[in-house]
Formats: C-alpha cells, sequence, structure tokens
C-alpha cells in the first residue's frame, strides 16, 4: 500500500529526514519509535503533505501513485489520514459542520453522492459510540476549549467517518489518562480491517499494548535503523534509546 | 433548518456576476448640480410645493457645508458638478400590476434574481424594486393594506401620506446633520417609505433592492421607517450595481422611528461593485443610517454584511431615547484588494436602564483597508445603562490592514460598558488541518471565514443568510496567502 524508498526532507536549512526506507502492507500496523529529534513527526508530516518540509529526495508510493505529487487534499481524498499531535482549534465552526464539508468532498471526489443532513447524522450517531464521544461536544467549535483527551478522541472521531486506508496516529498517546488512552486504543482496534493499515507513531511503549503492531521501526537521526517484531518494544522499555545509538555509531 | 449545516456548494473565480447593463431608455438630468435640477428633479416626480421647498433648503445649506476628511480612507476629490443627478428609465404610466410594467424591466429584475411574480407566489416576501431611482412595482399593497401597513416607494408615500411624511422627515437625521445628508436631502431620487400601525406585527419580511444602471448616476435613496406604539417589522436592503470603471457616489439616507414597544429589524446585505483587482472603479458608499428608539423599551435591531464598494463608509446608529430601549448592531465588513471600509456604530444612551450590544466583525484581504469606528456615548442621566462591543479583526495576508477606532464616553457613573477586541491571522495550521481532511483550501477559508462571521450571519433573515455566505466567499476568493 504504502511504498517509502530513500525519503530525504528538510525544513529550512535542516536536513531531518536522511533515507527512509518502509513497505506497509494492508491489514498492516507499523510502530514508529524513536527518541526525540528523530524526524518521527517529520515523516508523518511530510506524508500528510505539510509545504514546510521539502522533500530533497527519494520517492513514496501510495496505493501505486507517486503520494508527493499530490496536494494535501488529494491524498486525504485517497485515504490517507493523520491524527495530529497537536490537534488545532477552528472557532465557529462545529465538528459536525467540518465532518460534513470533509465526508462530501471527499464522496465527490470519489464520483459518490453527497449526503444529505439526515444521511450524515445516522452515520454520525453510528461512529460516535465507537469513541465514546458525546454530541455536545461534536455542536461546540472544532477542539475549541477541549482537554487534551477530547482533543484525540475528537482526532479518531474522525478517522472513523472518514475511514482512511491508512492512518498514520502521530504521538497520538500523549497527554492521555490511562482511560483515555484505553478508549482511543479502542476505537482505532475497531476500525481497522484486512484492507487498511496503520502507522503508529509513539515514544512510550504503552500504547502498543492497546494497539498492537506487526512491526516495530526504530528511526533515529532521520533514518530506520532497526525493525522488528512487538518484542522490540518491550526491549527498548527495558533498556532506552541508548544501545540503539551505540549499535548505530559503531557500525 | 439550522444555517450551521448550510455550507458553501460553489467556489468559482467568476467575474464580478452583476456586470451587465441592461438598455433602457432613461430619462436623465444633465449634469451637474445647482437649484435648477433640484426644480427639475422635484417636477419630474410631480412633488407637492413643500417638498420642493425642503429640497431647496437643504441644497442652500449643502452649498455652506465642507465635504469632511476625517474618516481612514482616501479618495481623489469628487467633482459634484460632473455627476448626474437624476436618472428615471421612461415609462407610459405608474403601473397599478406587474402586467403593466416595461417588460424590459421586469427582465432586469429576473436577471437580478428576484422576479416579482416568483417572490410572490413562494416566499411571500413584498418587494418594492427600485432601478435607477424609480420604484417601479410594489406588490403586496393589498395584502399589508389590509393590516392598516403602509409600504411604498418614497415618491408615493410625498403625494399619498404627506402627514406621515411630513411629521418624521428628517426627524432622525436633519438635513444638517452632515454634509452627505444634506447632499441627499437635496436630491433624493426615491427609496422606500414604511409605516407599521399601533400594535401590527408586519407578517412578512419587508425588502427593495437596488440598482445603479446609467453611468455616472449618483444614487440618493432615501428611506423612512415609522413603527408606532408595539408594532414590529424586519426590513430587508439588499444590493447590486453594474461594472463601470467611473466612480459612483452613494449617498442615502435611511431613517428608522420607532415609538413605544416597537421593535424594528433592518438588515442589510451589500454588493455594490468593489473596483476591479487594481482598485480602479467602484462605488463610493457614503450612508447615514439611523434609528430613534424614542418610545420607553423600543429596540431596534442593525444588521449588515458588507462585501462590494470601492469605499464604505457608514455608521447605522441607534439613540436609545426611551426608558428600557434597546440597540443592537451585527456586522460584517469584508474588504479584498484596494476597497477601503470606515465603517462601524453609534449607541447613545439617553433614557434609563437603556442597553446596546455591537458585534462587529472585520475581515480585510489584499491590500485594503478596514476600519472599525464606534461610538458609545453614555449621557449624563442614563442611569443604569449597559453596553457590551466585540470588535474582531480578521487578516487575510500581509499587505492589509485593520484599525480600530473606538470612542466610550461615559457620563454616569451606574453606566456598565464592557469592550472586546482581537485580531487573528488565518493560521497556515488551520488551513493545514482542513486539507488534511480533504477539504481544498478555497474551501478552507471560506469555512473558517463563515466560523469567524457566523454571529453576525446568524441574525440575517432566511433569505439573506445564504447569498450572505456566499458573497463573502465570492469576496474572498483568491486572497489566501
Amino acid at each position: 500500500m504504502l511504498s517509502i524508498k530513500n525519503l530525504q526532507a528538510k525544513i529550512g536549512d535542516k536536513q531531518i529526514l536522511n533515507g527512509i526506507n518502509l513497505e506497509v502492507k494492508p491489514g498492516e500496523v507499523h510502530a514508529i519509535m524513536g527518541p526525540n529529534g528523530s524526524g518521527k513527526s517529520t515523516l508523518a508530516s511530510v506524508l500528510a503533505g505539510r509545504e514546510e518540509f521539502e522533500v530533497t529526495g527519494g520517492e513514496t508510493t501510495y496505493l501505486g501513485k507517486d503520494l508527493l505529487a499530490l496536494s494535501p487534499e488529494d491524498r486525504a481524498r485517497e485515504g490517507l489520514f493523520l491524527a495530529f499531535q497537536y490537534p488545532v482549534e477552528i472557532p465557529g465552526v462545529s465538528t459536525i459542520n467540518f465532518m460534513k464539508t470533509a465526508v462530501n468532498q471527499i464522496r465527490k471526489y470519489k464520483g459518490q453522492e453527497t449526503l444529505d443532513a439526515v444521511s450524515f447524522l445516522g452515520m454520525m450517531k453510528e461512529k460516535m459510540k465507537l469513541v465514546e464521544i458525546d454530541q455536545s461536544l461534536l455542536n461546540r467549535s472544532l477542539n475549541e476549549g477541549f482537554s487534551g483527551g477530547e482533543k484525540k478522541r475528537n482526532e479518531i472521531f474522525q478517522m472513523a467517518m472518514l475511514e482512511p486506508k491508512l492512518s498514520i496516529l502521530d504521538e497520538t498517546d500523549s497527554g492521555l489518562d490511562i482511560d483515555a488512552l484505553r478508549i482511543v486504543a479502542n476505537g482505532v482496534n475497531k476500525l481497522k480491517t484486512k484492507n487498511n493499515a496503520t502507522i503508529v507513531v509513539t515514544h512510550y511503549q504503552r500504547l502498543l499494548e492497546y494497539i498492537v503492531p506487526d512491526f516495530v521501526h526504530v528511526l533515529y537521526k532521520g533514518k530506520i535503523v532497526k525493525s522488528g517484531g512487538k518484542e522490540l518494544a518491550l526491549e527498548l522499555e527495558a533498556k532506552g534509546y541508548d544501545w540503539i545509538k551505540d549499535e548505530v555509531a559503531v557500525a | 433548518m439550522s444555517k450551521d449545516n448550510q455550507l458553501l456548494e460553489e467556489l468559482t473565480s467568476k467575474e464580478y456576476e452583476h456586470g451587465w447593463a441592461v438598455d433602457l431608455e432613461t430619462d436623465s438630468a444633465p449634469k451637474g448640480l445647482n437649484e435648477d435640477i433640484i426644480r427639475f428633479i422635484s417636477a419630474r416626480k410631480n412633488e407637492p410645493e413643500w417638498m420642493l421647498e425642503w429640497r431647496l433648503k437643504a441644497y442652500r445649506l449643502w452649498t455652506k457645508m465642507t465635504e469632511p476628511k476625517w474618516p481612514n480612507v482616501t479618495y481623489p476629490e469628487i467633482n459634484y458638478q460632473d455627476v448626474i443627478y437624476y436618472s428615471a428609465p421612461k415609462q407610459k404610466a405608474t403601473p397599478k400590476n406587474l402586467e403593466d410594467v416595461d417588460p424590459e424591466l421586469i427582465k432586469t429584475f429576473e436577471k437580478l434574481g428576484i422576479s416579482l411574480t416568483e417572490q410572490k407566489r413562494l416566499t411571500g416576501v413584498a418587494v418594492d424594486a427600485v432601478i435607477d431611482s424609480v420604484s417601479v412595482a410594489t406588490t403586496f399593497k393589498e395584502k399589508l393594506g389590509e393590516l392598516g401597513i403602509i409600504f411604498c416607494s418614497f415618491s408615493e408615500a410625498v403625494k399619498e401620506h404627506p402627514e406621515l411624511v411630513k411629521k418624521y422627515l428628517g426627524s432622525v437625521v436633519p438635513m444638517s446633520d452632515n454634509y452627505f445628508a444634506a447632499l441627499n436631502s437635496a436630491v433624493f431620487s426615491d427609496g422606500s417609505f414604511c409605516y407599521i400601525p399601533k400594535g401590527v406585527r408586519c407578517p412578512m419580511e419587508l425588502s427593495t433592492y437596488f440598482r445603479i444602471n446609467a453611468a455616472n448616476t449618483g444614487q440618493f435613496e432615501r428611506t423612512l421607517i415609522v413603527a408606532d406604539e408595539g408594532s414590529y417589522v424586519s426590513y430587508l436592503e439588499g444590493c447590486t450595481a453594474p461594472m463601470r470603471d467611473e466612480n459612483q457616489l452613494h449617498a442615502a439616507v435611511v431613517e428608522i422611528y420607532a415609538m413605544k414597544d416597537a421593535q424594528v429589524k433592518y438588515s442589510t446585505v451589500q454588493n455594490w461593485y468593489p473596483g476591479d483587482k487594481n482598485g480602479k472603479g467602484g462605488i463610493y458608499n457614503f450612508v447615514t443610517k439611523r434609528a430613534l428608539c424614542f418610545g420607553d423599551n423600543s429596540k431596534v435591531s442593525w444588521t449588515q454584511v458588507e462585501t462590494g464598494s470601492a469605499i464604505t463608509w457608514k455608521y447605522p446608529s441607534c439613540i436609545l431615547k426611551g426608558d428600557n430601549a434597546s440597540g443592537e448592531f451585527y456586522s460584517v465588513a469584508v474588504t479584498n484588494n484596494f476597497q477601503q471600509a470606515d465603517t462601524g456604530t453609534k449607541m447613545i444612551h439617553i433614557g434609563k436602564n437603556t442597553k446596546s450590544r455591537i458585534v462587529s466583525k472585520g475581515i480585510s484581504a489584499g491590500k485594503s483597508q478596514n476600519s472599525y469606528r464606534g461610538q458609545v456615548h453614555i449621557m449624563k442621566r442614563a442611569e443604569g445603562a449597559r453596553n457590551f462591543s466585540q470588535c474582531d479583526s480578521l487578516l487575510m495576508g500581509d499587505q492589509c490592514g485593520a484599525h480600530t477606532f473606538p470612542y466610550i464616553d461615559v457620563e454616569n457613573n451606574s453606566a456598565k460598558v464592557e469592550h472586546e477586541a482581537t485580531t487573528s491571522k488565518i493560521g497556515e495550521d488551520q488551513i493545514f488541518y482542513c486539507q488534511q481532511r480533504g477539504i481544498d483550501e478555497e474551501s478552507a477559508v471560506a469555512l473558517i471565514v463563515n466560523g469567524y462571521a457566523k454571529e453576525v450571519l446568524n441574525q440575517l433573515p432566511m433569505e439573506f443568510a445564504v447569498e450572505a455566505q456566499k458573497l463573502l466567499a465570492l469576496t474572498l476568493e483568491g486572497s489566501v496567502g
């Protein structure tokens, strides 16, 4: 589904990604871990199409298409979803209104009929249950005055509404207490199918107890330096990142 | 249906869609302004002697006044002698019903999307269509007549209801009030007159459309609304104008007189030609709008969405004379390219326990300049006055300007006056968030701007709300920076 070959990217003068190689197939869950500054969020942003980052080399194929040639909204319409680490607020625009606009633009792109208000609300009620989110929250302006947990739940709610093929969760667990973490993870797990894939970017192994990865990759200085199964995450939890840094230094 | 869910469907880079002119035979005065022109206008309209005298008095005052220069706008000197002050499409006689109306005129209305027959059938809105200084057809007169409501052209009111006109004309905006009010009082062409009798609630929204057709014609509309005790009326004003190279002056006057327990809601969606991308051409909109909340418990609410005009200069205001009177002002003013706006309101608290509420949302884009100028004046004997003002500015891009000139004058220490102001930019983060959900940039801007202006748009009657949302988007397209 996603094939990244030697991807390099910088922001301003700073080179951050130094040759990422990654293959993601449908039905898989990949975890990306690594110390601060390794380029985890940059990778997520570059895949989503954030303009501040300049791709300086390599290629990325998504569903057979050149991902980097697509505009951010087209990437989204092709089924790529990014759950933001710090979701932004948009005053005056309710989550419901926002989602209806998004859902219908995506449907139009795919040549489908747009949903009227009644059908949309029906779909919404169904998805609300998945993330245990309350309608009152959705009537409010998007993320305005939301707690950290509410913002993250709102991200997963939107993911449920948009039914993406490839979801990238950028440190979705940051700022969440145990219960919120469980609810968010539950939602993500319920949305998993054998046709979609998930990339989970995280520092901590904790989230991976709930969202069990098939593959774990360690990102360091803009490169994936080690890959393994879910045991790798446990190893990192026990030993920290220093041993990886040492391994890389020696090589 | 909630306005919340009325989303923008279309956003194209269309040219100003009302940029066309209809070829009608016009009956125009020669250029320039002097007492003869005034007599010409009055004669053409078959006005009684007292109306002509009133005009002449105003003209003589005007010649002694000087044009004010204090607003935060710049424009080339207006040559008042280089303007045509009267232009009316030729017609056989005043039509009694739609069949008698010049078919070319009806075609114009239909192009504007306000076919009178359509309106009559679908929305129940009575339309008094004004084209080039002459009101043509007035629908629903009979229906309103049954309730005792008078809704007709100003010219007609001068002839049919002179006692009312004489009593209230100039009572809220005297001819000496300001330079442009004096000019308007001298040369006003036509407009609307509305009287709601005691205790009557007008069952439909009253509406007027304006249109400037002939080149170099100034529009000098005069509207007078009188709401008798305990009455209610909601009035809509919407404007369009064709593309022209020469600037056109629009100096209208709107007076609202509200008696005890009366309520008037006045909504405007203004879409005058704003000038081209280089700031050439466009309407000068210098308007005096004022409401006198004369009676106790009276209430007047102004709502405006201003997206057009090269220059907008207007302060719809409320004089809160009666005890417990209340005034409201809701405004979204958009400027793009080289447009300039200096707009706001004045709330004058005179009676006891009066209230006022001001919500102003300015949106600047391109190289435009957008100023809010507001005055809240609590006079000495205004016990228990309360005011809330919120003026927000949204900047799009880095070459536009937003300015705020609030004046707060409190002469009674039992008053509660609150003022909030914010300035913001549309964040790239917000746009990217929308894009990442599959919403393209133009739609994202429209969504965010509508969210920003929501509090004001929610005040508009349903018919206008959709037009207003589309108008906002159309005005701002291509402005994201």
